[in-house]
């Protein structure tokens, strides 16, 4: 291993900051980006949470707000759930905790690519500025086509944001895309290329697994929405006729189209939608991985399975897309095969649920707040992908498939189960990489109220047999609620507030906690993997000093019997090596 | 140990209202009770192995609560045990997979003594037709499309002659029979659902879909149709109804429901001003007779029958005259004044989309819409 002595890393100058624009603005350090990917998706997320609320209130209290027409709620509807997916969900779990742990737990300067990795925030804070273009008044309000914008409906007057709001979001998609995958290749290259000596794949802790597979689905996946995006936007803007049939719409005259076949779009579209369900996924398993091993102060159960798990999860989340099309008219026969599949990928999910629960076995369980906020997402991510085994079901979809059923499902699995994690994932790397611990007690009540007030609000609504998408459910004389219903509805709506709420304690917290939190010390948690091992916390540019640390054991080694400490870092020596 | 008792109180609450829930499914309606035997297969499944790891977790969770002077187990791997879960967990998806798809084999193929009926849908409505004696559906085409021709029937197939046209917003159909629904759509997805029924399918412009079902019960109230994917504003107030009759009560409606041939003989054509006959062509290129009839029917929109000079009741509790100022108002700011008992769906159209001087031309047909109200000058087209 003589060659492997300087790794090439030591030998490349860092661009080191020279001014406030270059350390905080326009900066190379993956840290930095890190932080900037969280702040403006918890911004972003802050929007889609009040969205939220416009359209609890509509079906908590029909009619109590007048200026919440079904436009509004339409478009409510179709912002809060696209940008909790894209520009909250993806670009938290990946252009946060991918770009500030990727290089830290491998042992990596910075990311392989760092001027490629500032540019690609730069570019998602476009995405995002350009999918808020549709509220500048003028434009005819956002699109009101639903998250899933199927054509033709997305491009016809008769939905909200025919004229604007459909092409800024088709544009912002398209621009979010060129971001993801300028971050993507940098997490793929820097994870195959810059692990530092001894750092073998199957040493790496589980988050870098979870984060480097969900990238490679993201960076196959995305070009499929990509090239939907562009063949809508010529449909809408040149007349083509990609994704639209002749029709004979009420409200446009003169439509040219012909041949085109929107359930075409529906494949494209969830041949990069449902990997980007695993996309969200994959991290948050990760995470919670490492969240539950170093807090129950015990290796992770079954890591090599673990491992293989998310390979397969990874592969199969490509070949089961159409169980999101079960009634859109396709071939029924498609009905059989993925179904099969899609309940083959329940198998290694379930293992990995087994493992999650198997760790706390004889464990030494700590409950620390990141603790708490895993032990939640298990008991979540339970219900959330037991009910997938309904929806994947196609026979048992067909009953349930858009309704209130759908909604629970969807929030469970892949809403409230990976915000879990990225609370979790904050509180467990804020003393990381502020230095200060956040506020214990603020974290608690922040906790318990996200804790069981997303879930109050969503295991009922599993039990409401209603179509989903609706303004309003007594309409003349068809009337569909029944008094319970309506009284869950004001439940839901109340509990929805009061989570919504909660989340500026968590805000305060992350604020305040930044000057006056307490010191954290280098390892607060008594980790072992090596983002915990810097010479410096916060890590400075370039993270490791003089020489880079090397690795000698897996991230798991918790609790070794005969040694003193009940946890041993990477970067010690084993015994015979010492 | 807070973490262990709540965690116990959520999995019993959880299992209780799964079997107390007041919130159910509808009253089943037809054959498809295979359907639901699925559904309740998986939930039993789903449900044990919920409680198994919720139990789980109380326990670990309190038994291993931290302490001082204990120390966690080093067991990296068990593969006996991960073996073991593994074949338990491939058995227990294996028992909900595979009579779920014998159950989908069924839904995918209609029995061969199945009757056919169609379903148009629009934006935001529903329209049925029977293939009539013959057992065949004439060809239609969205081009074909205009007030008199709703179906967009292709006028030289022999085939569409005695195709039965449904009058209105409710389907009846005979008890017992198996049906193969054909769903169709003008323009947008759209999906029929009645919920009593189990079965869905969305309807695709440019392709037909379908389902099939055999209605196995008779009520007094018809069956709500709710539609299942997202179409637009009016998405909500798709509503239709299905009547299922006995036998003899079914041919007694059927027959009186006209077919394509008398349908097109039915129809007289009005005698409207110049003015109007250019309002009436507007009502029909613009849209407004997706949601406003000329004939008093319709749930969308108020109806144009009578409206002229009429004093309406808004859903805030004022009253307003339709005159000139009212139409131009309800056009370019629809949300302003909703009139009682409809939803504020309309969306609003500008001077680039209806200029003020086709809105004079919407006015005069308005005028002339009003029972008793003769043209100055009329001509018929």
């Amino acid at each position: 291993m003589a060659q492997a002595e300087i790794p090439y890393q030591e030998a490349i100058p860092l661009h080191d900051p020279h001014s406030w624009i270059t350390k905080y603005w326009f900066s190379q350090d993956h840290k930095v980006i890190a932080v900037q990917y969280g702040i403006t998706a918890i911004a972003v997320g802050l929007v889609a949470l009040v969205l939220s609320w416009i359209m609890r209130t509509q079906i908590g209290f029909p009619g109590l707000v007048d200026w919440i027409t079904p436009e509004i709620y339409y478009q409510s509807v179709t912002m809060h759930g696209m940008i909790m997916v894209i520009y909250l969900l993806t670009a938290f779990l990946l252009g946060s905790f991918g770009n500030y742990l990727v290089p830290l737990m491998l042992g990596a300067r910075d990311m392989v690519f760092p001027f490629v990795n500032m540019i690609s925030y730069h570019v998602y804070l476009a995405s995002v500025i350009i999918l808020m273009l549709g509220y500048i008044p003028g434009m005819g309000g956002p699109t009101g086509a639903g998250w899933t914008l199927y054509p033709p409906q997305a491009i016809l007057t008769g939905t909200p944001g025919a004229d604007w709001g459909i092409l800024t979001m088709l544009m912002s998609l398209a621009v979010f895309i060129v971001a993801f995958t300028m971050g993507g290749l940098n997490y793929i290259t820097t994870i195959l290329q810059a692990r530092t000596r001894g750092m073998t794949l199957m040493r790496m802790p589980l988050s870098i697994w979870g984060i480097g597979m969900a990238t490679v689905l993201g960076l196959l996946a995305f070009p499929a929405l990509f090239v939907s995006a562009i063949m809508m936007t010529l449909d809408n803007v040149l007349g083509t006729s990609f994704f639209m049939p002749a029709i004979n719409s009420a409200f446009e005259a003169g439509e040219d189209y012909a041949g085109g076949s929107p359930l075409l779009f529906q494949h494209l579209f969830w041949f990069f939608g449902h990997p980007e369900v695993y996309i969200v996924a994959l991290p948050a398993f990760g995470v919670v991985s490492d969240l539950i091993s170093v807090h129950a102060r015990k290796n992770i159960f079954g890591y090599r399975l673990m491992v293989w798990a998310i390979v397969a999860i990874g592969g199969l989340s490509f070949i089961v897309w159409a169980h999101h099309m079960y009634v859109a008219g396709m071939h029924p026969y498609f009905g059989f095969f993925f179904a099969t599949t899609t309940l083959i990928i329940a198998v290694p999910t379930a293992i990995k649920v087994y493992n999650w629960t198997l760790t706390l076995w004889r464990a030494n369980i700590r409950f620390t707040v990141p603790m708490l906020f895993a032990i939640a997402f298990v008991l979540t991510f339970v219900v959330g992908g037991l009910t997938g085994l309904f929806l994947g079901n196609v026979i048992v979809d067909v009953p349930l498939s858009d309704t209130y059923f759908v909604v629970a499902h969807f929030h469970m699995v892949m809403g409230v189960a990976p915000i879990l994690v990225i609370f979790g994932g904050i509180y467990h790397w804020y003393p990381k990489i502020t230095g200060r611990m956040l506020n214990d007690t603020i974290g608690r009540i922040h906790f318990w109220i996200t804790f069981i007030g997303t879930y109050a609000i969503y295991f009922p609504m599993h039990f409401l047999a209603i179509p989903r998408r609706y303004y309003e459910y007594n309409v003349g004389e068809s009337a569909i609620l029944t008094p319970s219903m309506e009284v869950l509805n004001v439940s839901i709506t109340i509990t929805a507030y009061i989570v919504g709420v909660a989340q500026l304690l968590f805000i305060y917290n992350l604020v305040v906690s930044y000057q006056r939190g307490r010191e954290a010390g280098d390892n607060p948690w008594e980790a072992t993997s090596l983002e915990w091992r810097t010479p410096q916390t916060p890590p400075v540019h370039g993270n490791w000093g003089e020489r880079l640390p090397s690795v000698h054991r897996w991230a798991y080694d918790y609790s070794v019997p005969g040694e003193e400490k009940d946890y041993i870092p990477q970067d010690v020596p084993r015994k015979a090596e010492a | 140990m807070a973490v262990a008792i709540v965690l116990l109180i959520i999995v019993i609450v959880s299992v209780l209202l799964s079997f107390f829930s007041p919130w159910k499914f509808t009253e089943i309606a037809s054959n498809w009770g295979h359907i639901d035997n699925t559904v309740i297969l998986t939930f039993w499944i789903c449900g044990v192995v919920f409680a198994l790891i919720g139990v789980f977790m109380v326990y670990t969770t309190w038994k291993f609560r931290y302490r001082a002077d204990a120390r966690a187990d080093y067991e990296p791997e068990n593969p006996k045990l991960e073996w073991w879960l593994t074949i338990v967990t491939t058995i227990g998806v294996v028992a909900m997979l595979a009579p779920g798809l014998i159950v989908w084999n069924d839904f995918v193929n209609p029995p061969d003594d199945a009757q056919e009926v169609e379903v148009l849908s629009k934006q935001w409505g529903w329209a049925f037709r029977f293939p009539g004696e013959d057992g065949k559906f004439g060809t239609v085409h969205v081009d074909n499309i205009r007030s008199d021709n709703p179906f967009g029937m292709n006028e030289a197939d022999p085939n569409g002659e005695d195709d039965v046209l449904v009058n209105g917003t409710t389907l009846h159909l005979p008890v017992d029979q198996p049906y193969k629904v054909l769903l169709r759509s003008n323009d947008v997805l759209h999906d029929f659902w009645v919920p009593e029924f189990r079965a869905k399918m969305d309807s695709v412009p440019g392709m037909i879909t379908y389902f099939w079902f055999t209605p196995t019960r008779i009520q007094e109230e018809p069956y709500e149709i709710v539609c299942a994917e997202l179409c637009g504003q009016g998405h909500y107030t798709m509503r239709g109804r299905v009547k299922v009759d006995a036998e003899e009560d079914f041919q007694a409606w059927f027959a009186s429901q006209p077919t394509w041939a008398q349908y097109q003989a039915g129809i007289t054509p009005k005698a409207y001003s110049a003015e109007a006959r250019r309002g009436r062509e507007l009502w029909e290129s613009e849209g407004c007779n997706a949601c406003h009839s000329l004939d008093g029917s319709g749930v969308i929109g108020p109806t144009w029958l009578n409206l002229w000079g009429s004093t309406r009741t808004m859903a805030d509790g004022t009253t307003a005259t339709v005159d000139e100022a009212y139409v131009l108002e309800s056009i370019r700011e629809p949300g302003v004044k909703v009139v009682e008992g409809f939803s504020p769906v309309m969306i609003a159209y500008d001077e680039d989309t209806v200029t003020d001087d086709e809105i004079a031309a919407l006015v005069a047909l308005m005028k002339e819409e009003v029972e008793g109200a003769a043209p100055e000058e009329a001509t018929t087209p």
